[in-house]
């Protein structure tokens, strides 16, 4: 789930970490006030869940109140990336002597919170971390573990960074630390993190991501504390009618469990794939090898016969798909031969001959036996184990390759 | 909109000397995990919408008299044992 910069901003707070007095406003007028109570140049910023917000004309900067109320009228009309402001941040115009960055991001490689500095903020780290690798700092947290200031130190001071902005920025980074375990996120950034004029330390902006499947342990923050509506999901788009529809088949049957994406995709090839990481790198190895998936799904969790199917049938009707291939990574809860029929049957209930509509069936695991019985009668092409997840990919962008040709 | 179709791979079949035994089909209708049978005024009734669901648990067989209760597996042309 992502934030919006006020929300992020307000989390922040929320932690002990220093910011800026800033106003979310919605609107000209709401500004005006926001911007007389902080006195001075200020900054007025649209919040989209979107990047590039300067170069669209979302940033504005004002010398005083008036100013900043035209530049609100005008940002709270302007579309950014398909989305219209839920409003604008007031913020002062802060005198910055240096910036940094601090984040804490999950390192899904090492399965532990990964603490992130840097003496040059204000820009993308990644560029940071590419050319001047030695100004940034890293450091790995414990997930259960009390998290310790000297751990954000050793980070800090990984960059170089000494003396009293050492043991300013210190706290911050350990705050951020805790708060990114705390409310389960994925990111939790700021960027950049000042230092005034005045040797004081705030965060000018944060971002952060809290795992999706934590929102409902979440509740604290962010019905209480942030307001968001529960029916506040933050999808950047509108749903497709195929997710629409797998969403509905999944909600109506509580054996197993399907998910079904096509924002983005347009290709041939219907993916009805899943387990454990497999439908990541299944879609990976297809796009790999040259194939043009349909959409993203994913199913396990021992599914019915209908559910599987409806899932098959929504990616079959798909515009311009050709051929299924059904594939997953090895299976134990989730039953094979129940599989082997959901698809099938979502083939002939559209009137399609199984063998030529399934590129390929590569689930291994339980009940495959029985799977592989079904699958034979029907004449669909169908591999065990022995056979992997790449080389199966492969196969089934040959087959609707050789389709289309 | 696509036609449902019913009894792909699994059929059920409950033996008339059976079929009209309100208590068997009581326990038919609990045992079953995917409600294949349903308990009627007139005895066993089979949910032909739910045949495809059939895990093949044996639970039914089980739960009636030897030999009353068939599942029949129409992929492979055998009867659960």
């Amino acid at each position: 789930m992502r934030f919006y910069e006020f929300e992020a901003r307000k989390i922040v707070e929320l932690a002990g970490i220093p910011v800026t007095k800033y106003g979310f406003c919605t609107s000209a007028e709401q500004a005006r006030q926001a911007a007389e109570e902080i006195g001075g140049p200020v900054v007025v910023k649209s919040q989209v869940l979107s990047g590039g917000r300067m170069k669209a004309g979302g940033v504005k900067f004002a010398d005083t109140s008036e100013e900043a109320a035209a530049h609100a009228e005008d940002i709270l009309k302007l579309e950014i990336n398909g989305q219209m402001p839920r409003g604008v941040l007031v913020d002062p115009k802060a005198d910055v002597k240096q910036e940094y960055y601090a984040s804490v991001v999950w390192d899904g490689t090492a399965k532990r919170p990964l603490m992130l500095f840097s003496d040059m903020g204000g820009i993308d780290i990644e560029e940071v971390a590419e050319t001047h690798p030695d100004h940034v700092g890293r450091g790995h947290l414990a997930n259960l573990f009390p998290i310790p200031d000297f751990e954000a130190k050793q980070t800090i001071a990984a960059t170089g960074v000494t003396g009293s902005q050492l043991n300013r920025a210190t706290p911050i980074l350990a705050r951020l630390a805790r708060l990114f375990r705390e409310y389960d996120m994925t990111l939790a950034e700021i960027n950049p993190l000042a230092e005034l004029t005045d040797g004081s330390f705030v965060a000018l902006d944060a971002h952060m991501e809290m795992e999706n499947e934590a929102v409902g342990r979440q509740k604290v923050l962010l019905r209480k504390q942030l307001e968001i509506a529960e029916d506040d999901t933050r999808e950047t788009y509108e749903p497709s009618d195929f997710e629409r529809n797998v969403a509905a088949i999944d909600a109506a049957d509580h054996r197993g469990v399907i998910q079904g994406k096509d924002h983005g995709f347009s290709g041939n090839l219907g993916l009805v794939i899943g387990a454990g990481g497999g439908s990541l790198t299944l879609t990976d190895a297809v796009r790999s090898q040259g194939g043009k998936p349909a959409n993203y799904s994913e199913i396990g969790g021992n599914p019915s016969v209908a559910k599987a199917c409806g899932l098959a049938k929504e990616v079959l009707e798909k515009d311009g798909v050709e051929k299924i291939a059904v594939m997953m990574s090895i299976v134990s809860n989730t039953r094979v031969d129940i599989v082997a029929r959901g698809v099938i049957k979502a083939c002939l209930e559209l009137g399609k001959d199984p063998g030529e509509t399934i590129a390929i069936f590569r689930i291994p695991g339980a009940w495959e036996d029985e799977g592989f019985k079904i699958l034979e009668r029907y004449g669909v092409e169908y591999c065990d184990r022995s056979v992997s997840l790449w080389e199966a990919a492969g196969r089934a962008v040959a087959k609707v390759q050789g389709a289309a040709a | 909109m696509a036609e449902k179709l019913n009894k792909v791979f699994i059929d059920v079949e409950v033996d008339a000397s059976v079929a009209g035994d309100t208590a068997l089909a009581a326990k038919l209708e609990e045992v079953c995990p995917v409600n294949i049978f349903k308990a009627g005024s007139a005895g066993v009734e089979v949910v032909e919408e739910n045949l495809d669901e059939c895990v093949l648990c044996k639970l039914c067989l089980e739960a009636a008299p030897a030999g009353t209760v068939h599942v029949k597996k129409l992929y492979d042309d055998t009867e659960l044992s």
